[in-house]
């Protein structure tokens, strides 16, 4: 079972690469066929995964059996294994709406959809900022291929910049990587956490300017204030199960502020400790704000949850900027339910706009909506939990992350910017569910039902919510502990680094 | 010889980064390329710069480090693939936009000037 760890990576690797031979390329329903096992088996063991973390014992993975600061590692604890169990659920979910009629996927979409698994999982699972690099570029450049897939004008233009943002973020992420192993001497992050208490004073100019350029980074992945702007665009641009995928791509650049900024930078870090934090706060705060005018101004279904996950990554990144253990298992309950909503409201755009026609998701009146009663109140579902109202998970998360907020300062701007980012998402939402459902301009000419499968995935996901709230004990119980395991940096220090000062004693 | 080096990385750097903000697809791809070659230089420098160091198998108490040269190697190879997708990008939007403005549209000052000159 010590290969266990390894296994979310290899099988979307081999998986993807095993679609594009013979038996399976030929067909395009033996493919989805062979990926939904994949991606099921994926789930498993993401299952047993967060079981062993469970344990609060850290799953250290060296590459060769080469011990931790020269080797490569891949590191299992509770946070990644958290996200990597995410993922593989959104995953099934979209996958599994590709089952449905849609003739734009070529041969090469679903062997994409494995490699950008697997670039994310990675990126989940790598301690090493070099390897977090090199998942990166898998992650995006299957992410290029998927956002293009079906072609168009406006596909075109949102990849373009897309493409182009990203390589630019690419090259200031390996400057930083420079700087940093210029420094410290290391990538390993649990080597640099450890470096970084012992530096010298000469340098930690250079180290805050390198930790400070992958903020810019994991910014631009997470789309953070300034960086923001290829965000509506691609995802509305993209097919609906890459645009449900790729809600947890900017969960992957929170992640990262998460792992780099608690545990480098954290508290044991002397003069450079928390020097996230005074950045994250305005521009997470900032990022609400801008992310509800957009959702004030979108003109369609999609952009309008794009933007709802502007406002998601904004309150997520104004609560890690508190860079204490409730705000952080505050926000990571919060970041489970707003990536599954947010995915679930992306595919259920898709089955709103396939049935109205000619006007698709825009918002404006126009032929009613074939199966209006069951659709409408999955987006009266949807609305409700992406809003944050009782009794669903976005609720408890937004309660949660309010009451992370301690000092009068501290709840003087989060409070009002959340809550009035939750108001502006109902007013908005209440509009566009009364243009689509209740303001038809003519009958819907032919009764069109969803497909079963596609209208499976997207129950699925827009039910997360509810398992969410019903288990909000031990899924809080879970996102503390995990929190308190991510600020124990001396502990990760220790079980990272652990097989070296064993062979230190053997020698 | 550190003078040097450090001024062709900030040259390269700055040329890329101006490229960069260019309007036009193709100076913005040169400008990638002459970004990542600056990235590269910088990244093999943090090894640190010296004369006949051996390298690691060799028999010398001065030793340069293979790290950062392995890095290079592997942000040469993405790099080399990411420019190649970003060049047939560019042609495809070249095509489907109907021009090679990075925002698909030129904008009407451009075009105003352009028809002036």
């Amino acid at each position: 079972m010590q290969h266990l760890i390894l296994l979310p990576l290899i099988l979307p690797l081999l998986g993807g690469l095993l679609m594009l031979l013979p038996p399976l390329t030929d067909s395009r329903v033996r493919q989805r066929n062979f990926a939904l096992v994949l991606s099921a088996a994926t789930m498993l063991i993401s299952v047993l995964l967060v079981q062993q973390a469970q344990q609060g014992v850290i799953g250290v993975y060296a590459l060769g059996d080469w011990a931790a600061p020269f080797g490569i590692v891949m590191v299992a604890d509770r946070l990644s294994t958290l996200l990597l169990l995410l993922t593989s659920v959104l995953a099934f979910c979209s996958l599994l709406y590709t089952f449905g009629p849609r003739t734009e996927e070529g041969s090469f979409f679903q062997p994409l959809l494995q490699f950008q698994i697997l670039g994310v999982n990675g990126a989940f699972l790598t301690g090493d900022l070099f390897n977090l690099f090199v998942f990166f570029e898998i992650l995006l450049i299957a992410s290029y291929g998927l956002l293009m897939f079906g072609g168009g004008k406006t596909r075109t233009r949102a990849g373009l910049h897309y493409v182009i943002l990203n390589l630019a973020g690419s090259a200031i992420f390996l400057f930083a990587l420079g700087i940093l192993y210029g420094t410290l001497g290391t990538l390993n992050i649990a080597d640099l956490a450890l470096k970084v208490q012992h530096l010298d004073p000469a340098e930690a100019p250079l180290v805050r300017a390198g930790g400070l350029m992958l903020l810019i980074v994991f910014g631009l992945k997470a789309a953070m204030l300034p960086l923001q702007f290829w965000l509506p665009a691609a995802y509305a641009a993209s097919t609906p199960a890459v645009a449900a995928l790729f809600a947890i791509m900017t969960k992957v650049g929170i992640y990262a502020i998460l792992r780099v900024f608690t545990v480098i930078f954290g508290d044991a870090a002397g003069s450079l400790s928390h020097i996230a934090g005074p950045w994250l706060w305005p521009l997470g705060l900032m990022t609400i704000l801008v992310g509800a005018i957009g959702v004030l101004a979108s003109q369609d279904l999609r952009r309008l949850i794009a933007n709802l996950i502007i406002v998601s990554v904004g309150s997520l990144l104004a609560v890690i900027a508190l860079q204490r253990e409730a705000a952080t298992a505050a926000a990571l309950y919060y970041l489970l339910h707003s990536t599954l909503i947010c995915g679930g409201l992306f595919l259920l755009s898709d089955l709103i706009a396939r049935q109205r026609g000619k006007v698709g998701d825009r918002l404006v009146p126009g032929r009613g909506v074939g199966q209006g009663r069951l659709l409408g109140s999955l987006f009266f579902i949807g609305a409700i939990a992406v809003i944050g109202m009782p009794p669903l998970a976005g609720f408890l998360g937004k309660v949660l992350m309010l009451s992370a907020a301690s000092s009068v300062a501290e709840m003087s701007w989060l409070w009002p910017l959340v809550l009035g980012s939750s108001l502006v998402a109902l007013i908005t939402l209440s509009r566009a569910g009364s243009t689509l459902f209740w303001n038809p301009a003519g009958k819907p000419v032919e009764i069109m039902r969803a497909h079963p499968v596609q209208l499976l995935a997207t129950v699925l996901l827009l039910s997360m919510p509810l398992l969410l709230s019903v288990f909000a004990g031990p899924v809080t119980h879970m996102a503390a502990a995990t929190a308190q395991q991510l600020h124990d940096v001396q502990g990760q220090i220790g079980s990272v680094l652990q097989p070296v000062t064993h062979l230190v004693e053997v020698k | 010889m550190e003078a040097l080096y450090a001024v062709c990385v900030g040259v390269l750097t700055a040329a890329g980064v101006f490229l960069l903000l260019r309007g036009r697809t193709f100076p913005v791809v040169v400008g990638l390329t002459l970004l990542s070659y600056g990235v590269n230089l910088f990244l093999f420098a943090t090894g640190r710069l010296n004369n006949s160091a051996a390298a690691v198998l060799g028999a010398g108490s001065d030793h340069a480090d293979p790290l950062p040269q392995a890095l290079v190697l592997t942000a040469i190879v993405i790099g080399f693939a990411m420019t190649a997708f970003v060049v047939i990008l560019a042609m495809r939007a070249r095509g489907d936009l109907g021009n090679d403005h990075v925002d698909g549209r030129v904008p009407e000052l451009v075009l105003d000037s352009e028809e002036r000159n």
